[in-house]
């Protein structure tokens, strides 16, 4: 089981969690060139090592967070708020 | 290479079996090679073994990291079926059924493949109304297909749970008779001495490190044991089809996931045929010969090139076991294994040259590529040969994201976890 740190709930189980993939993509505009959209919609760096990534809590606090796991260790380095506006939030509940 | 026969087995049988010469030799890499087929496992063996027989490319090396077996080639559930409905998806198959019905013969070696049949169950009537709809579908192209009912199910496959009370109530099923399962190590190993025999150098425990380029062509590899030398390099390594396209340069549709695969001990036959279940949840099962119950479910979820499975899908594995067959709760398990997938943005696998030339891609099999082993390998064979796809493999194309020409059997998009 990995266990993941909820900057909101604590540290949970994965399966709490709803795996929502390379965070390191971002949609381009919607006027970008074709090949923009083909990269962001369709090709994935997929790393063997560090890779960044986003989890939901969907059985949590349904927050979208950012996980930086290793794909062949599994080893979590971080766990950050998708959302960085939502960071007073988490830091009055965690005081 | 000798061939095998009754003959032979009664000739080693007096000797106490003491001198079966080698299946296959084990040569050092050659400088060069016309074909260089990364990757050893099935794929990659039966398309230098096609590449040999069909296409008389005989000057040709499979560069394998591990050993022969120890990749994904070993890791699968052994079923072969073609019950698929896109356009492209069910030709292929079909072609793939096809090989194996003659596998055994053609390579002489017992790859024990066991048409035994493969029912998809159905729980509910609309399920039924989608089972009648793909065994059409399947008749359309002269693929075998007949509908079940309840009753048929009943009698066919007495050890699910009919009773009221299930949670999963059987409503019928679509079977493919022609479907079933091989023995996924005598596979590869028949390919190999099959390929080995026309001439192809197998060579273990070589793995690619890099490509040599001239001019932006790539013309062979780096490896642990030196540079080897091609004419046409071909990649066919499963789950680690990201890496070795990085090394190239090349940008995939690609994310490596984890599927786990699970045996019981051995029991008394009590599976007659392969049975899949999906929609609800995903769960596939069948005997193996030996008389383990072989069964499986879905990915692990997440990217990984871990080759080791985590416990939630044990439990939902078990879980699904269970309730569909109840009896399945007194076996214990026996071992449980995990490997990697290349799992694609349409859940289909692409066969295709790449953006750089000299360079040939047959990858991204997401769940699907034991059954597909011998087409996948005659198709990339073709490729390799004649520098242009055959008609079968021509859909699989790389470009077929950039068309919007997805042959995406599950319909759930570019989302790789949900193929």
């Amino acid at each position: 089981m990995l266990r993941i740190k909820c900057p909101f709930c604590g540290e949970r189980d994965h399966s709490e969690f709803s795996y929502g993939g390379d965070a390191n993509i971002t949609y381009p505009d919607l006027a970008a060139p074709m090949e923009a959209w083909i990269e962001a919609v369709y090709r994935r760096a997929n790393p063997k090592g560090p890779h960044r990534e986003r989890w939901q809590h969907i059985d949590g606090c349904r927050l979208w967070l950012i996980v930086e796991r290793d794909t062949l260790t599994h080893e979590i380095a971080s766990v950050t708020l998708a959302k960085a506006a939502l960071a007073p939030l988490v830091d009055g509940q965690s005081s | 290479m000798p061939r095998y026969s009754a003959l032979s087995l009664i000739n080693h049988a007096i000797t106490g079996n003491r001198d079966w010469p080698r299946a296959w030799p084990n040569p050092d890499p050659k400088p060069s090679y016309d074909v260089i087929v990364v990757g050893g496992g099935g794929h990659g063996l039966a398309t230098a073994y096609y590449l040999a027989r069909e296409f008389g490319i005989r000057n040709v090396a499979v560069l394998e990291k591990g050993y022969i077996g120890s990749g994904n080639a070993g890791r699968n559930t052994t079923i072969v079926r073609s019950n698929y409905m896109l356009p492209g998806a069910t030709e292929f198959y079909d072609f793939s059924l096809q090989l194996w019905n003659s596998l055994s013969h053609e390579l002489n070696y017992n790859v024990m493949f066991s048409p035994r049949g493969q029912i998809l169950l159905a729980h509910s009537p609309d399920a039924l109304d989608g089972a009648a709809r793909r065994g059409n579908i399947m008749r359309r192209h002269g693929i075998a297909a007949r509908l079940l009912n309840r009753q048929d199910m009943q009698d066919l496959v007495p050890h699910l749970d009919y009773r009221p009370t299930a949670r999963f109530p059987i409503w019928g099923g679509l079977m493919q008779p022609t479907a079933g399962t091989a023995r996924h190590d005598a596979v590869v190993w028949g390919y190999a001495r099959a390929a080995a025999a026309l001439g192809v150098d197998i060579i273990q425990n070589c793995e690619v490190t890099g490509f040599l380029r001239e001019g932006g062509r790539i013309v062979g590899v780096e490896t642990g044991r030196g540079q080897i030398r091609a004419g046409k390099t071909g990649i066919a390594v499963a789950g680690h089809t990201s890496r070795l396209g990085e090394m190239a340069g090349l940008s995939l549709p690609i994310e490596s996931h984890l599927l786990q695969a699970f045996v019981s001990e051995p029991i008394k036959p009590l599976l007659d045929y392969v049975i899949g279940f999906g929609g609800h949840g995903h769960f596939y099962i069948s005997q193996s010969d030996k008389g383990g119950m072989v069964f499986g479910g879905d990915l692990d979820m997440y990217n990984s090139y871990a080759q080791r499975g985590n416990l939630p899908v044990v439990r939902d594995v078990a879980a699904l076991g269970v309730s569909l067959m109840p009896c399945l709760g007194r076996v214990r398990l026996l071992r449980h294994w995990a490997g990697v997938m290349d799992m694609t943005m349409d859940g289909s696998h692409i066969i295709d040259r790449t953006p750089v030339d000299g360079l040939y891609l047959n990858a991204g099999w997401c769940y699907g590529g034991f059954k597909a082993t011998p087409a996948s390998g005659w198709c990339f064979a073709h490729l390799l040969a004649r520098d242009e796809p055959d008609k079968l493999a021509a859909p699989f194309s790389l470009d077929r994201f950039r068309r919007g020409a997805m042959i995406d059997e599950a319909g759930v998009g570019p989302i790789p976890k949900l193929h």
